[in-house]
């Protein structure tokens, strides 16, 4: 049998519960309109109208994620190195500390740049 | 056929669907969820041919990093709820991208033709992580060693969309929509299709400056 | 090749032997797993609350079955008979689907994790391990779960076209995938040592303490991950906080902000299906820690000796696994108790200017170290002291980078809060300003209060146009 198969099942398992809770709670709870309980909750005030349209977030969300997929493919890269370490040799550790090196610039010029500031 | 197969034919027939189903989308966030069915469904089809490595990168790379930096753009610039008419790109852009589409389905399908009446093993063991990491640190160092510096370039281009180009100058969030028209970088020539987006007054600015003016993103 | 590739495979595949499992088994397993992570986010949720309720000196909840254990339960059956709002600004179809992703990415996360080594099942002649699955890539697939995990929080926010939820959908997972960076680089230095990613080779190769000479010493080294690799244990506990959303970083749900962050908009048990997320979450990674650092379900060292490793067989494993698993939950809970919640930037800055070049720098050096222990990386002598040499000295860079950098934020702290004036006007600015301590306010809002016109005057002529407003009000 695959290894995947037992995975299939708890996750069988476990939208099976989601959905029935959804269900069950939609089924259960009371229903009982009334139209401010259909805005979105500000606190009371009157809701903004377009939620995110009017004022756009500031770019460093941009820059997280752009960072972010930039290291996760670095240590993509270091998974399969670590996991073969003990048989490759010196040489791969030096390309592997080039590597890592020359990520290491482009992360001191984000630094330099106040990229990692959060203001 | 195998049960492999089915669940290889699966695999395939969803991740087509929901690349479709991702460039018909008039509704982003729609869209950049189709696109995560696809990208996950890839991995399906690499986790099936036993490279399991490659598919959970998939899923780590592309659906967890490559979309959610989609997501982020767009709640960045146009998150609305709803379906925008605005979607469609210029005419010169939609030529360029089907002639892309072509030429790289051409190549694909051309492979596999070639590929047709040859019978090959799934190769075990080929797909594990030491296996991957003795080919990666032996015979493809150059490639290795090159990826570092487009990882490089990429984070200076992202540096350069959200920050303009001196540290004084303000960045994308000080701008007004529209702004990015008389800024737009000479050098960004190359990637035709961007002035010509940039002007249109309901654009914002990020995705006329997200060709970068190194034209490196 | 194919002889390379089979040694390879025998390295790198997983230790625990699933030939037996039928679907019977596997789906006995599954269940239980199911049923382990309920019970113990209930038990989690009533012993959360019954801790921090000790440490604040109150009794927190004790009416509700004996010492109020039946509280979660109480709690949860209370919001399945709450009404299910949907508002109408919502996309309702991925408004439904973000606690489904949320609730199955949790669960599946956990199907990696060994509860202890092959057992009998009681009544059976079934003899499996007490683990429900694993993959030569077994870590691997749990941090590709923890990114499809994401997807609930970004769409939750989302969805709920409501302006709170979208900000803190944004700000939470943000951290989520910074926080993640350095817990996958922690965990990499894991799998140096391990030479695999399956969860039941990495518990075995924590068995043995390893002989390593060291200037002609023979020192035993502990055999935990934990002790064996300190730096990447402390970074993987804050990061595992980090990415949890928990206290001390639990920045979304900072309710004097965001409100309740990107659940804002759930009710009803939507909302309980992303509580219980939360909790399961903060399992995963307490029952991946203690896999990866803390033996997994070895007995801890004393009682490993008993009756030659007597405690390690059988279903005594699993007692010790919990009981592991309890003590980092009881960590997180302190946490909670203990630390006031940091800020936005103060917590990306720490993720990105301290964690991940720490984590970076750290796996360098360790495999520097482990090459030069290696007879067939660093054959002859020079290599080796030049290799031990760089490890060394990056690890005294790892320090001395961290120590000037607290010192200097502390300097920059203190140039920051530098001589405060003496009397301050509370509505210069346009707005209330609370004074800091030991200033003397000039001025009060509208009416007078004793306060002589000429104390007024300049603070007056300073604030500008700003004070019509005040004048108004």
């Amino acid at each position: 049998m695959s290894p995947y198969v037992p995975i299939l099942v708890l996750a069988a398992i476990a939208a099976a519960f989601a959905v029935f809770s959804i269900g069950a709670g939609a089924l259960a709870g009371p229903k009982r309109y009334n139209r401010a309980k259909l805005d979105a909750y500000e606190c009371g005030i009157e809701p903004t109208p377009q939620a995110a349209g009017g004022g756009r977030f500031p770019i460093k969300y941009y820059l997280v994620a752009m960072l972010f997929i930039v290291f996760d493919i670095e240590s993509v890269f270091l998974i399969p190195f670590a996991v073969a370490f003990d048989r490759l040799g010196l040489f791969a550790l030096i390309e592997m500390v080039l590597f890592i090196a020359t990520v290491f610039v482009a992360y001191a010029y984000v630094w330099r740049r106040g990229g990692l500031e959060w203001d | 056929m195998t049960a492999l197969d089915v669940v290889f034919a699966l695999f395939a027939s969803t991740a087509a669907a929901g690349a479709l189903l991702a460039v018909t989308s008039r509704h982003v966030v729609h869209a950049a969820l189709w696109l995560v069915l696809a990208l996950g469904s890839l991995a399906g089809v690499y986790l099936v041919l036993a490279a399991e490595v490659v598919a959970l990168v998939q899923v780590l790379v592309y659906v967890g990093a490559v979309v959610v930096l989609v997501l982020f753009a767009l709640m960045l610039t146009r998150a609305p709820i709803g379906v925008r008419a605005d979607l469609d790109a210029a005419p010169g852009r939609r030529r360029v991208a089907a002639v892309a589409g072509l030429a790289t389905s051409a190549l694909i399908g051309g492979t596999l033709l070639a590929a047709i009446g040859s019978t090959a093993e799934v190769p075990a063991g080929d797909g594990t992580a030491s296996a991957l990491g003795s080919a990666t640190f032996t015979g493809w160092v150059l490639p290795f060693e090159l990826l570092s510096v487009l990882l490089l370039a990429a984070l200076v281009a992202a540096i350069a969309i959200s920050r303009g180009r001196d540290a004084d100058t303000p960045g994308l969030d000080d701008l007004a929509p529209g702004g990015t028209a008389d800024r737009a970088d000479p050098g960004a020539g190359s990637a035709a299709p961007a002035p010509a987006a940039a002007p249109a007054p309901a654009t914002p600015a990020a995705p006329s400056r997200a060709v970068g003016p190194d034209g490196t993103s | 090749m194919s002889l390379l590739a089979q040694g390879v495979l025998a390295a790198e595949n997983p230790v625990a032997d699933f030939g037996n499992d039928n679907g019977w088994v596997v789906f006995g397993k599954a269940l239980f797993i199911f049923v382990f992570l309920v019970l113990l986010t209930l038990l989690t949720i009533w012993g959360e609350r019954r801790v921090v309720a000790r440490m604040q000196s109150r009794p927190g909840p004790n009416r509700v079955g004996p010492f109020g254990l039946i509280q979660g339960l109480a709690d949860g059956v209370k919001l399945a008979l709450k009404e299910d709002v949907i508002p109408k600004a919502v996309d309702k179809l991925v408004f439904v689907l973000a606690p489904i992703i949320s609730a199955i990415t949790c669960f599946v996360a956990f199907s990696v994790i060994p509860f202890g080594p092959a057992a009998r099942i009681p009544f059976t002649d079934i003899v499996t391990p007490l683990q429900l699955t694993d993959l030569p890539v077994a870590v691997l697939f749990v941090l590709a779960v923890a990114a499809v995990g994401v997807y609930g929080i970004v769409l939750a926010g989302w969805s709920s076209g409501s302006t709170y939820p979208l900000l803190g959908g944004l700000r939470s997972s943000a951290q989520v995938i910074s926080y993640e960076i350095a817990m996958g680089l922690a965990l990499i230095s894991v799998f140096l040592y391990a030479g695999s990613m399956s969860t039941s080779s990495i518990v075995a190769a924590q068995e043995h303490g390893v002989v390593r000479e060291i200037f002609g010493l023979d020192l035993t080294m502990p055999a935990w991950f934990a002790v064996q690799l300190p730096v990447a244990f402390v970074i993987y506990v804050i990061a595992m906080v980090g990415e949890t959303n928990r206290a001390p970083f639990d920045l979304p749900e900072a309710e004097g902000e965001l409100v309740g962050g990107f659940h804002t908009e759930y009710s009803s048990l939507k909302f309980a299906l992303f509580f219980l997320a939360e909790y399961i979450n903060m399992i995963t990674v307490s029952a991946i820690a203690t896999t990866l650092f803390l033996g997994g379900w070895r007995a801890p060292w004393p009682l490993s000796a008993i009756g030659g490793g007597m405690l390690n067989e059988g279903w005594w494993p699993m007692l010790w696994f919990i009981g592991k698993l309890l003590g980092f939950i009881f960590f997180f809970i302190w946490l909670r108790g203990t630390l006031p919640r940091l800020r936005y930037d103060q917590f990306m800055r720490f993720g990105w200017k301290v964690l991940i070049p720490v984590a970076l720098v750290w796996i360098v050096a360790v495999a520097c170290w482990r090459a030069a222990n290696s007879a067939t990386i660093a054959a002859d002598g020079t290599t080796r002291i030049v290799l031990i040499a760089v490890g060394i000295a990056l690890l005294f860079a790892i320090f001395g980078a961290l120590i000037t950098g607290i010192d200097r934020a502390d300097r920059r702290d203190a140039a920051r809060h530098e001589t405060p004036p003496d009397e301050v006007d509370p509505f210069a600015g346009g707005f209330p300003v609370p004074p800091l301590p030991g200033q003397r306010l000039i001025r009060s809002n509208g009416i007078g209060n004793g306060r002589d016109d000429d104390a007024r005057r300049p603070a007056l002529a300073a604030a500008g146009e700003a004070d019509e407003e005040v004048h108004g009000g």
